[in-house]
């Protein structure tokens, strides 16, 4: 590994790696979006992917359902539009949601069904608006999921109407799905400082979403939401404020800067808030101190979490990402090269569409402290004596803000925790020394 | 098109992967988008498995679909060939696959060419068959190829037969429910039998190995899901006998150890008819090298052998230690005489899951604790009809379905005293009050459990009644709260899936259904109000209550 380097290098592997399918959105989106239900149409796989990594939320009524695609519907012997009418119509009597989500698969993709053109139809006939997002596998990973969805429900947003407020003249919109209490926790953050903020996409309501157009600001929350942010520049002609994202204090006073900075507001107290955020973080930052970590990537949240770890005085050997948008991400990575160079740390190898086989070789060479990875490989990792942190839990916790930086920490360290409560027991180490093949 | 919220049985490439993974040295390659891997993380977390996962995919994505997976997948398959160096590697088609259409038995043929190992393309179809049927699929299938492929002359199958009786056991496999204990409580019973086992398939088999098969004696398919089709295949074609008896419960564990000294007491004499020829043809060579005196010799030894094997063979022996293992190494049968499970006569009970469980299940509960069991079901709708004549006159209806709701508003409308069916049910028994005992997949993390806790064999019917016990309220419990009129004061609280509320609870009945012990309390009030509703009544006071206990009682 060399240490030179100075400036971030830019990989590309196989794209051979595990992740979740992006239809797993709906998980946290029907529960953000009180009054939808999300239809996700597609075949038995997705059914069985979504029961699985949903668990318990199946049982308890949840307003999402598979629309199971059968042999007629592949060979086009039934037609798409009178069973989706059918299943919609179910739907609207059922759940009586305010807005039907149309979850395009993979399946749909090959036998091109037009959701598209199907969606206004039925929509006129049950007399609810249909969203149609294609979050298949074919195209995006795991959050990407949540792009797609939120790309398409920007559509929907009502046109912004101009007037008269008292903090600024222009209106900001911030995007990106976080538990209500997380968003209001941002709100407030930026109100603090004299910002209002004028919506979320999405709210808590499909009837909510915010007024958008030409002279809206928006600003996201997430690093995977670049189609979302594609789609409110071109299409909505808003304003995008490109800043790192509100994850860690350092991200979080970054994040709230930027916005301020587009406002022409100087920023108060915030070299202060996210000082005492650090106090606050000792005991944790002792543990994680000067231990190296390696993220296999998968939803790509890397980068933002990457930078927040070094500065928390870790070493990052390799950040692992489904998908890079240098554009979208541009202040974020910006952001980590400066957390590098303050931190006099190696730049880390980030690595786009990894591939886990070749990763896993690198993870027995350079014997990381721990290993952010998915499900598919924690165990036989930690059989091999080598420390792995799950990374979909990045993806449920509550991460953003000052507030929550402690939650991070607490994931990160939860490992390292255990470690010290077993260390002395010898038995770190639990398969046969059988797979030298490899 | 379905709505659907929930499935029992996956998609059929699960079925080939868990097949496939559960052999050692064999890799899968699923052709499948990103994502769809999602096989790996069920393994690594519900078997707590230790090693990766041995399987990859080949990912389908916007270049795949635009052109073909051209190069990919041969490549992809030469890769995991020099990497892992596996004895198999199986294809998989997925549900985008099946669509795509491309030809999968060509790169197949092609990637064999600069392959050290095996290639099959897995022989399933998403849109036709299920995970269960999938993976009896693909079990005889690489069976099947790896003994088309043996150069071993099977034409007299006999003189390939091992010394001692012995089996194979196929269907143990991973993500099975309780596969590895019920494997070594099989392994237990046929070792005090005198059975060797010959393989168990695919749970840690070599592929390599799996030119031994013909020469166990018999087959063992506990489960009826995944084996039978493998079985039927090896009786066939080298006339291996099999047994698919589940040995679950006291009286099909007696009948399934039975059918094995029948087998095996057949096979012995197949054997001993067979032995002389079999001394002139296979070991002719052999046996001209020795002298005279020396070949008589060990021809007697081998004959020996199999006389001794024949005459070990008794059927006292077999009856003997059934009755032994019943009467005192087992509790169950002690359990069921003893005055707890008194308690539980009569008593009514709804199973569901996979045929084997189900039907295993309710012939337990009706044969061997009398319990009356209202409805026993499975969603394996392709087996209908053997779990139809499974359960006839041990329960009061069948219900074959796939559909979880249809079995929710069953559980409803009966509203059994337990459950016995798949994490599903439990679910149902949650929101429903109703205590359930999970006997079947599909199934969660808990049902993982890595304590000793087989189904199957006696040990098995010991874990069964625990579970069956634990999971009525405990009988004299029961009464006592009866008696005493509860000891849980909290508000009455309404949980329906089936009935709307309109009726009024006047004072002096909600006190008196503040009285009834609380595990029953929403059964009565449920009752009372069905009862109510059925003759108009819009107030529930106490004579109403009591009216409908009366209704119910006649």
């Amino acid at each position: 590994m060399s240490f030179t380097t100075t400036t971030l290098k830019f990989e590309c592997e196989t794209g051979n790696y595990h992740t979740f399918c992006p239809i797993s959105c709906v998980s946290w989106l029907y529960q953000k979006i009180s009054d939808s239900f999300f239809l996700v149409i597609g075949t038995k796989t997705c059914g069985y992917f979504l029961q699985n990594a949903l668990g318990v939320m199946i049982f308890a009524e949840p307003r999402y359902a598979m629309a199971e695609l059968e042999e007629g519907d592949i060979s086009a012997q039934l037609h798409d539009f009178d069973e989706l009418k059918r299943l919609c119509l179910q739907i609207q009597q059922d759940r009586n949601p305010s807005v039907i989500v149309w979850i395009g698969t993979c399946t749909t993709e090959i036998i091109k069904m037009d959701l598209e053109g199907m969606a206004p139809k039925i929509e006129e006939f049950i007399g609810r608006p249909i969203i149609v997002a294609r979050a298949n596998g074919l195209d995006y990973a795991f959050t990407q999921g949540e792009d797609t969805v939120l790309a398409a429900m920007a559509h929907r947003c009502p046109e912004y109407i101009k007037e008269k407020t008292l903090y600024q003249t222009s209106p900001l919109v911030l995007f990106g799905s976080l538990p209500n209490t997380v968003a209001q926790q941002l709100t407030r953050e930026l109100e603090n400082q004299g910002i209002k903020v004028s919506g979320w996409l999405p709210e808590a309501r499909y009837e909510e979403l915010p007024g958008l157009g030409s002279g809206v600001f928006v600003c996201g929350v997430h690093p995977f939401l670049s189609r979302t942010a594609t789609t409110l520049m071109r299409r909505r002609k808003c304003q995008l404020i490109g800043a790192p994202f509100p994850i860690g204090p350092d991200g979080t006073r970054a994040w709230i800067e930027k916005i301020c900075q587009v406002f022409e507001i100087t920023p108060k107290n915030l070299e202060q808030r996210e000082a005492d955020i650090w106090e606050n973080l000792k005991d944790y930052l002792s543990l994680v101190k000067s231990k190296s970590v390696f993220f296999m990537g998968d939803n790509l949240l890397e980068i933002s979490l990457a930078r927040f770890l070094i500065r928390c005085g870790m070493i990052v050997y390799e950040i692992g990402i489904p998908y890079m948008d240098k554009r979208f991400q541009a202040s974020e990575l910006n952001l980590l090269e400066k957390t590098c160079r303050e931190m006099k740390v190696a730049m880390p190898r980030i690595v786009e569409k990894p591939d886990n086989s070749n990763q896993i070789q690198r993870i027995r060479a350079l014997q990381p402290d721990l290993v952010i990875t998915g499900l598919a490989h924690s165990n036989p990792l930690e059989a091999r004596g080598i420390t792995t942190k799950w990374s979909v839990e990045f993806t449920f916790a509550q991460i953003h803000g000052f507030t929550n930086a402690r939650d991070i920490l607490e994931l990160v360290t939860r490992p390292l925790r255990r470690n010290n409560h077993l260390k002395d027991l010898g038995w770190s180490k639990l398969v046969k020394n059988i797979e030298n093949k490899h | 098109m379905k709505l659907a919220y929930w499935m029992y049985a996956g998609p059929a490439h699960i079925g080939t992967l868990r097949v496939a993974s559960s052999f050692k040295n064999v890799h899968a390659i699923m052709h499948a988008p990103l994502g769809d891997d999602y096989f790996n993380v069920m393994r690594s977390m519900l078997e707590r498995e230790r090693d990766f996962t041995p399987v990859t995919a080949s990912i389908v994505d916007r270049h795949v679909l635009a052109r073909g997976s051209q190069e990919k997948v041969v490549e992809n398959i030469t890769r995991k060939d020099q990497q892992e160096k596996p004895d198999l590697i199986v294809l998989t088609p997925t549900c985008t696959s099946s669509i795509l259409q491309e030809d999968l038995q060509n790169f197949v043929e092609r990637a064999t060419r600069n392959t050290n190992s095996d290639i099959l393309l897995a022989d399933v179809n998403h849109y036709r068959v299920n995970e269960f049927q999938a993976a009896d699929r693909t079990l005889e299938q690489i069976i099947s190829f790896y003994l088309e492929k043996t150069s071993i002359d099977f034409s007299n199958i006999y003189s390939k037969k091992t010394e001692k009786p012995s089996a194979n056991i196929l269907g143990i496999f991973t993500l099975g429910f309780h596969h590895q204990h019920d494997c070594r409580e099989i392994y237990r019973i046929l070792k005090d039998l005198g059975i060797k086992i010959n393989l168990i398939i695919p749970e840690g088999c070599l592929v390599t190995n799996l030119k031994k098969i013909p020469e166990a004696w018999f087959n063992i398919v506990p489960y009826r899901e995944i084996g039978l089709m493998a079985a039927q295949y090896l009786e066939k074609k080298y006339n291996m006998p099999y047994i698919a008896t589940t040995p679950m419960g006291l009286v099909e564990t007696a009948s399934w150890i039975r059918q094995i000294y029948g087998t095996s007491a057949h096979v012995a004499h197949a054997l001993k008819r067979a032995l002389k020829p079999e001394f002139a043809s296979a070991n002719f060579q052999r046996m001209c090298a020795l002298a005279e005196g020396e070949r008589e010799q060990v021809a007697s030894q081998r004959d020996g052998v199999r006389y001794n094997i024949i005459s070990n063979l008794s059927k006292k022996k077999f009856e003997e230690y059934i009755d032994q293992q019943t009467r005192f190494v087992s509790q169950a049968a002690w359990f069921s005489r003893s005055i707890d499970c008194q308690n539980l006569t009569g008593k009514k009970a709804l199973v569901f899951g996979d045929a084997t469980h189900a039907a295993a299940m309710t012939k337990i509960l009706v044969r061997e604790m009398g319990i009356n069991v209202c409805c026993a079901g499975t969603y394996c709708q392709n087996d209908a009809d053997w779990f139809r004549e499974q359960v006839q006159g041990f329960c009061d209806q069948v219900l074959i379905t796939e559909d979880h709701t249809q079995v929710g508003n069953m559980i409803s409308q009966i509203e059994p005293a337990a459950i016995f069916g798949t994490q599903m049910e439990r679910h149902v028994g949650k929101r429903l009050d109703i205590p359930c005992g999970v006997i079947s997949a599909p199934i969660h993390i808990q049902n993982f459990p890595l304590s000793y806790r087989p189904f199957l064999g006696y040990e098995g019917t010991n874990q069964i009644a625990d579970l069956v016990y634990n999971s009525f309220t405990l009988g004299m419990e029961d009464h006592l709260l009866e008696i005493f009129g509860g000891h849980d004061v909290k508000t009455v609280i309404t949980k329906n899936l089936s009935t709307d509320d309109n009726l009024i609870w006047n004072e002096p009945a909600q006190t008196e259904l503040k009285k009834i012990p609380g595990f029953v309390r929403n059964r009565i009030k449920r009752n009372t109000e069905k009862f109510a509703r059925s003759k108009q009544i819009k107030e529930i006071t106490v004579e109403v209550m009591y009216a409908a206990k009366e209704a119910l009682a006649s």
